[in-house]
């Protein structure tokens, strides 16, 4: 694994990345934009309602699954001593928590017209609620014990325990009733989204997933920018 | 192969791991009872008392041909297809409330068949088409 740390090889690849992602991200997002807003069809029953679907499900996705990208470099960290995965678990935090938070928001905004409610304390929007408490810890963290060696123990403990939520979320809606729906989209059972939806919602997942890249590559250059300027050439 | 140092660290990870996974999972089998956003007709029906002052959550789908307006007054019947439970309010309803959806009225029981809803709120199934796939679906059954 990669046990050598050299920010200065490491930035010249990442401080040009940033332009081609943020231009990958723009020419997906326009055709997911006009997908998702104008040529997709309305829903049976929600009607223009499920365009908020197109932000809420993808916007949901990334946390869960940077999260668990978090969760697992920080397993790294603390078991095999690895230190550049260090800045990458950190960097990694910020767009996780923003896209947890567009996903409580969009949903409270469809949940106003679709079940009533602005919001309700039912085990899939609680727990979603906690992962982005776990999100604010984890940054907090960092924040805290910046100046303390150690820092990475505590953050990594904090992403390896949170973890145990993921799998909360995602079957919250099995097994409790609740008043979410359960999900649409199963890798082994039919999926109950028509197929001109899956369009725009594919489309808006990956242009959310390269703004995240994106912003992670920017915090990234800024940690490692930080490291240089400590006069440090190894972590 | 790997060393003591990251066996002990592997093993030491794991116990806190599934420590803290053990005690998240007692918990909430211990909460079950209010980490359930509604209960069901049957499960009502089974209940061994009825505490008509505690405010509760009942849901399932609307029974078909059961919605009856009378002035500002709505009754209509929450069923499980097990069992059923008459339910009365007064108010707005949510737009997606409709027979044969799913909703979930919160309110107080009047006895195990009669519930008295001071809110209702429409729940949306996982279902998502156009209007017109829906109309060839309805066509074809």
């Amino acid at each position: 694994m990669l046990k050598n740390f050299e920010p200065n090889k490491i930035f010249s690849i990442t401080s040009k990345a940033p332009k081609y992602v943020l231009i990958v991200f723009i020419i997906i997002i326009s055709i997911g934009l006009v997908e998702a807003l104008f040529i997709s069809p309305e829903d049976y029953i929600q009607s223009h309602s499920v365009r908020i679907m197109y932000v809420h499900v993808p916007s949901a996705w990334i946390a869960l699954g940077t999260f668990s990208i978090i969760a697992i470099l920080s397993f790294v960290i603390i078991i095999f001593k690895n230190k550049s995965f260090i800045l990458i678990a950190k960097s990694l935090a910020p767009s996780g928590l923003v896209f947890n938070i567009i996903a409580l928001v969009t949903g409270s905004i469809w949940g106003k017209p679709t079940w009533g409610t602005w919001w309700a304390w039912d085990a899939r929007i609680t727990s979603m609620l906690i992962l982005a408490l776990f999100y604010i810890i984890y940054i907090l963290a960092w924040r805290i014990y910046d100046d303390n060696e150690k820092v990475y123990k505590i953050t990594s403990l904090i992403a390896i325990l949170g973890v145990i939520n993921v799998p909360i979320i995602k079957y919250s809606v099995d097994w409790w009733s609740t008043l979410h729906q359960p999900a649409s989209i199963n890798i082994f059972a039919k999926t109950s989204i028509h197929s001109s939806m899956m369009i725009p919602l594919a489309l808006m997942t990956a242009s959310f997933a390269l703004f995240s890249i994106l912003i992670f590559l920017m915090k990234y250059n800024t940690e490692l920018i930080k490291i240089k300027n400590k006069g440090l050439d190894r972590l | 192969m790997y060393g003591k140092k990251v066996k002990l660290r592997l093993l030491f990870l794991s116990f806190i791991f599934i420590i803290v996974a053990l005690s998240v999972f007692l918990i909430l089998k211990s909460l079950e009872e209010n980490v359930v956003y509604f209960i069901s007709p049957t499960e009502i029906k089974n209940l061994p008392e009825i505490d008509n002052k505690k405010r509760i959550r009942v849901g399932g789908m609307v029974k078909k041909e059961t919605i009856q307006l009378n002035q500002n007054k709505i009754s209509f019947v929450i069923t499980d297809f097990k069992n059923d439970i008459n339910v009365t309010y007064s108010g707005a309803v949510p737009n997606l409330f409709a027979e044969g959806k799913g909703v979930v009225a919160e309110g107080y029981l009047n006895d195990r068949s009669f519930f008295d809803a001071k809110k209702i709120l429409a729940k949306h199934d996982e279902n998502y088409m156009p209007p017109e796939v829906k109309e060839a679906l309805e066509a074809n059954k």
